[in-house]
Formats: structure tokens, sequence, C-alpha cells
């Protein structure tokens, strides 16, 4: 049977087809945003009251929140979000046609190996996807089990107690200007809770369901793993996801009960146009284990990074992120590791790559309160250089309240060596060849932690972007 | 008789590129099929840089002359066009290539090697590799580890010869490969070297080295001096016989820049 592992985030932000002027959505609000517009949101939704006051409370903070001025260039942001649609309803059916995508597009779906149908699909325009039916007898294992997998919409709509326990208990409104505006619009996203003990040896994949359901620019996560619980969600694909939107802005909550495993795998490609700024982040009881494997490459900007709230004795955070900076573009990206509980340990390995004018960033945070006693912590940061005019830069931030506690930081910057490439070439393999076996060789750390196809077309498509980074 | 040799260098010039320096200042030279030939020199001579700019390093510019390889002018080409026509340069000072395991590289080595469209049969390469590896008398487990990286002096030599055995070159350059080496795992790389010739004796082999040692272990048809940019003196084994028992200070007198 093929497997599609390629589309895992089939539309991940392809809802809203601005560019095909002969297929406009069903429902689009008009472009800014007002009150009006996230009641619009609200009711089209059909939401209860409770969740239109919190959405119209999030308005209000996201007005009175600055832009931030740290981080990436946000400069243009506002400009940007005042042309953007924050709401739009698609078709049902997709009825852009594949003659519709440009040619760039076709020929990266192709150089990646990605099967025909497949491409369509991840160019969004086709539905017909032949794992459904792996798709179904997953889903009755997990109906079996008590795993509540749906859209965020249903999970609101058929869990309204357990959604609102949870909801914005992780990431308040507050938090952030952009977890604001995420809550006050959001829509799209997933709804996922693991029953106690429950152990799940076949990956979460928000494919299977984004399948029926698209994802939104504005997507919506919520996660809670009760206790002992087991499971694994991966979202997200090395493949280029394209859309014409130029703002993507994600909340992902995730609650990790005593005792519970989780670990949240996502890779995204944006197009180069990208704004991306994304707020993730778990709460770690006691003895639980949370791990974070981020991959992010392409968009113009992303601000994206994982925390870890340990707030039980005993817990453990894991962060391990790619970035990839391409000509242009901008990677402000890292971890968050907040010791609050005693014995709580935290990892962060965090690998980036620059080529051409690209920069990426490294910006974490390590704080250990008072009285989390014993509490280890340990970053490592490697940024890797591909060209003379390739940027990064390392932001630590470490805070350490309590006098018991161990916090490591190293970070190490390398070039690509003329030596190393000769080296390589004298064996036969070409320059870009050569490149992309360097930088393979320093992402495989983390690359051996994904799954298979992930790692597999990630490793194609440092091989493409390679190709470009030689004169 | 004599066939037409492997490798021919004519009137090769060449300078460190950034700086200028002529380092060789005619070097002349044939290697014929199948025939090992030792190039010795004081430090400075300009043996390694021949090595190099037989293989392409980019730190050097040939000023004139040419290397032609079963007749082609190697200065044409690229490094990894060099290595796909035949050439194979085993580093003095072999370089780390973190994460890359050293079966990978080879994989990726030969699959450059193939046209377009053409996908290596990752059997055959593991047949070839373990062959190799059995040949050579290595542990397969030395094939899972990073190329350079962490590896001792010996094993990066060694790693040179697996590289080596399995790239099967029509001409080995041997950098200094014995710098650096104790006697065993000198005895080691030799015993390679000679396998290898055992198995394809059509390869031949161009031994870099400022010691005499080496060729206790690995029979040179021919033996080379250089100095000061120029081949001064040619003949068999014995040059390096003579070389160990006097140096090379009447030669550096004679031939001083």
């Amino acid at each position: 049977m093929p497997t599609n592992e390629v589309i895992h985030g089939l539309g991940l932000d392809d809802y809203k087809f601005g560019f095909v002027t002969d297929s406009e959505p069903v429902f689009r609000a008009r472009p800014g945003l007002d009150a009006d517009i996230v009641r619009q949101i609200a009711a089209r939704k059909d939401e209860p009251e409770w969740m239109l006051k919190r959405r119209l409370r999030a308005l209000a903070i996201y007005e009175s929140k600055p832009m931030p001025k740290w981080g990436g260039d946000l400069s243009e942001l506002e400009e940007t979000l005042a042309q953007t649609y924050f709401y739009s309803k698609p078709h049902e059916q997709m009825e852009r046609s594949w003659e519709d995508v440009p040619e760039n597009i076709k020929l990266t779906f192709e150089r990646l190996g990605i099967p025909e149908a497949e491409r369509k699909i991840l160019a969004g325009v086709g539905a017909q996807y032949d794992s459904e039916m792996v798709y179904h007898s997953l889903k009755e294992e997990w109906e079996a089990k008590g795993v509540i997998f749906d859209s965020i919409e249903d999970g609101l709509r058929n869990h309204p107690e357990l959604f609102r326990r949870h909801f914005g208990t992780v990431i308040p409104a507050a938090d952030n200007k952009f977890a604001a505006l995420n809550s006050a619009v959001w829509s799209g996203g997933s709804f996922v809770y693991i029953p106690p003990g429950v152990h799940l040896e076949t990956p979460l994949q928000a494919y299977f369901r984004v399948n029926q359901e698209r994802l939104g620019q504005f997507e919506r996560t919520l996660i809670i793993a009760d206790e002992g619980s087991r499971a694994h969600y991966i979202e997200g694909c090395t493949a280029p996801v394209y859309s014409t939107d130029s703002f993507h802005s994600g909340v992902i909550e995730i609650v990790v009960n005593p005792r519970a495993y989780f670990r949240y795998t996502t890779i995204q490609n944006w197009s180069n146009n990208m704004y991306n700024l994304v707020t993730q982040r778990a709460l770690v009881h006691e003895g639980a284990h949370m791990e974070w494997l981020d991959g992010n490459l392409g968009s113009k900007l992303t601000m994206k990074y994982p925390s870890c709230y340990l707030m039980g004795e005993g817990a453990h955070g894991e962060i391990l992120s790619i970035a990839y900076a391409g000509d242009g573009q901008h990677q402000d990206t890292g971890g968050k590791v907040i010791h609050v509980a005693p014995r709580t340990t935290s990892s962060i390995v965090s690998k980036s790559i620059s080529k051409g004018t690209g920069r990426a960033s490294y910006r974490g945070l390590c704080k250990v309160y008072d009285g989390a006693e014993r509490a280890r912590s340990n970053v490592e940061c490697d940024a890797l250089l591909i060209n003379e005019t390739s940027r990064t830069d390392t932001f630590p931030y470490i805070e350490i309240d309590e006098r018991s506690a161990t916090v490591g930081h190293e970070a190490t910057v390398s070039k690509v060596g003329d030596e190393q490439l000769f080296y390589l070439m004298s064996r036969g393999l070409d320059e870009a060849e050569a490149m992309a076996l360097i930088v393979r060789g320093f992402i495989e750390p983390i690359a051996k932690e994904l799954p298979l196809e992930y790692a597999v077309e990630l490793n194609r498509l440092i091989e493409l972007e390679m190709e470009g980074s030689v004169g | 008789m004599k066939k037409s040799p492997i490798l021919a260098v004519r009137g090769l010039r060449a300078s460190v590129a950034e700086a200028g320096v002529e380092i060789l200042k005619g070097v002349e030279l044939e290697i014929g099929a199948g025939e090992i030939h030792a190039i010795m020199g004081p430090n400075g001579s300009g043996k390694s840089t021949l090595a190099k700019v037989i293989a392409g390093h980019p730190g050097y510019e040939a000023d004139g002359g040419h290397v032609r390889l079963r007749g082609e002018n190697l200065l044409d080409l690229e490094p990894d066009e060099r290595a796909q026509a035949g050439v194979f340069m085993a580093f003095q000072y072999p370089v780390e290539i973190p994460g890359v395991s050293i079966a990978n590289f080879l994989r990726s080595a030969l699959q450059a090697r193939l046209e377009d469209g053409e996908e290596l049969d990752l059997f055959d390469f593991q047949d070839l590799l373990t062959g190799c590896m059995g040949l050579l008398g290595m542990d397969p487990s030395f094939a899972q580890r990073a190329v350079n990286d962490g590896l001792s002096g010996g094993e990066k030599k060694q790693s040179e010869i697996l590289q080596m055995a399995v790239l099967k070159p029509a001409l080995a350059v041997l950098d200094e490969t014995d710098s650096g080496l104790d006697i065993d795992a000198l005895k080691v790389v030799a015993a390679g070297v000679n396998a290898l010739r055992e198995e394809n004796p059509e390869m031949s082999v161009l031994l870099i080295t400022h010691y005499q040692r080496i060729l206790d272990h690995v029979q040179p048809d021919a033996v080379h001096v250089m100095v000061n940019g120029r081949i001064v003196e040619s003949g068999g084994p014995e040059v390096a016989l003579e070389l160990e028992a006097q140096g090379y200070e009447e030669y550096r007198r004679t031939h001083a820049a």
C-alpha cells in the first residue's frame, strides 16, 4: 500500500485560496479586524456565549498590546494585518485546478518525488486520498480506547466541559499579542484527549484529520494527555505549503498530566512571504515527560519558541529544533524551559542553518524558580553558516533563583569549510552534493528522531536547497 | 617497449592560489598501469603540493604544463570530475564530517558516479562494502562511525584506505599517509595498500612520503626525489635506501632555489 506520509500537514494554511479568481470562498469577511468580525466568526461557528466573550476579551487585549520590538522585524506586519481576511469559510469541495498552481511549486513537488495524486492534495486541488481506510481502522482503535481526536470546533461542540476546563489555561490570551489575536479569531486545529493509562503506538497524525477539514491560518490546538498515558502527535510536512496567505499565527496548548509521556512533532515549510508567529507551550506535571520536535523551514519570518513549564516534581521537558533560513528569511526560534518544581529536568538542542542572506537566531529561556531544588537543564545550540553572507545570532536568557540548580549552556557556530568541501568532492561528489552531505550530517542528531519519511524528505529538501547555494 | 602511461605529468608549474608563491617549477613524471611510484623529498620540496594539484585542491593554481590521466588533462576538471575520472587522494589530514557515517558517505560517492535517474542498489553496495572491509580485515561496525570525526590518527588513515578500496581508482595518490603513524598502524595501512593492489593489479599508486620506512612494506617500482619543486632524481628502490643513508642535504645543496 502506498504510504501517503508526505501530506501530514495537508492544508495547514491553504484554506483561503485567495488567488483563484473564479473560486471565491463561500463566506469571507472583509479584511482587517474588529469586534464585528469576531462576532461573525463566532456566529458562523455557532459557538456558546462564553467563547464569544472570550474572543471579544482577547480582541481587546490584542488591540491594547504593542507590536513586539524584539525578535524579528515586524515593522511591515501592521500593513499585512490590515489586508488580512481574518475569517473565511472554504467551499465544501476544492475547485481550484492544477493548472493554477505555479510552475515552481509543481517542480518542487516533482523533485521531492511526491506522487502525482499527493501533489494535488498538497497544492489544495484534490481531496481524494487512498489511505482513508487506514484512517478508519485507526479511528476505531482510538475510539475504543476513549481517545478523542477531533477538530477543535468539534471538540468544543462535543466535549464542552473538558474543553472549557483546559482551553486557554496553558496559553492565556494575555500571554502575548499574537496569542491574543489567535484567541480572538482562531479557526481550525485539533482537539486531542488521551485517557489515563492509554498508550498509543501509532502516532496521531494531523493529516488524517485535516483531510476532512482543513486547518486555518489561526489554528488552535488543545491536547490533554491524562495520567500515565503515552502518545505522539505529528503535524506538518516538509513539502512547501502553498498558500497566498502571508500570516500564520497558531496557538498550541498541551497539558501533560502526571506520569504521562507526550511528543509533539511538527515540521513546517512555509512559502517565503509568510510571517509565522506561533505560541506553543506544554504544562508538564509530576513525573511527566514532554518532548517538542520542531522543524522550521521557509517563511519570511518565523518566531516560535516551544515551551515546557515543568510544574510537578520530576517533570521532564525536551525541545529539539531545526531551523533553516534561506535567502531573505529570518528564523527566530529556540525554546523555553521553566522549572517550577524540584528535581525537574530539561534539555534544549537547537540546530540552525543559514544560507545566502538567511538569518537564524537562537532565542531561548531557561528559568529556574526558587524552590525548584536540584533542577537540571542543559542547552546546546549549534549554528551552521553556508555562505559568507549568512548570519546567525544566539540570545540565551538564563534566570536562576535556586542555588541547587545545575544549568549548562553550549553554543557553537561553524562554517562549511573549503577543506570539507574539497575532501568530499575529491571522492566524486559535486559541490552541491558535498554541501548537502555536510548539512545532513549537521542535523543528523535531530533528524534521526524524526519519523523515517520525514527524515527522508528533509534530506531531499536539503539537497534541493543546496543546489542553489553554490556559484 | 613501454606502454602508454596512466599518469603523465609534463612541465607542471603551480603556485599557492592567494599568495602567488610558485611551488612546483616544472614537474615531469610518468606512471604506468599497475606501477607504484614513490616521491620522496624534504619538507617544503613541493611533494604534497603535487598530490593536491593532481587532486584539484582549490588552494593551488596550476600555472603551466599538464597532468594527463589516460590522456585526459585533469587540470581542466573540477575535483569531483577528477575523482570520477579515476583519481583518488588519500589525505595527509583527513577532514572531519560530523554526523555522516563512512557507509553513507561512500554510498553518496558511488551514487554520484551514476547517471541522473540511476539509483545505486543498496544490496550491491552493502556487498561491496562488506567485501572491502573483509579484504582489509576491518570490523564491519567501523563503517557506521562518522567520517573522521572521533577517529584516531591510525583509524583515519584506515578509513582513507577503505574509501580507496570501495572507489577503485585508476590512480591512488597517498599524500604522506604514513606521517604520524606508529609502526603498527603503518603496517596495517601498508598491508591494506598491498591487499588492494593484489585485488586490483592495474591500480597505479603515487606514494608521497618523507620517510623510507613505508617503502619497507610497500615495494615501489620507482623512486623519485623531489627538491625545490622539481624531480631531481629517479631510479629504483635503491634511491630510497641511499637517501635513508645520506639524507636530503646533498640534494638541497645542488638544487637550491
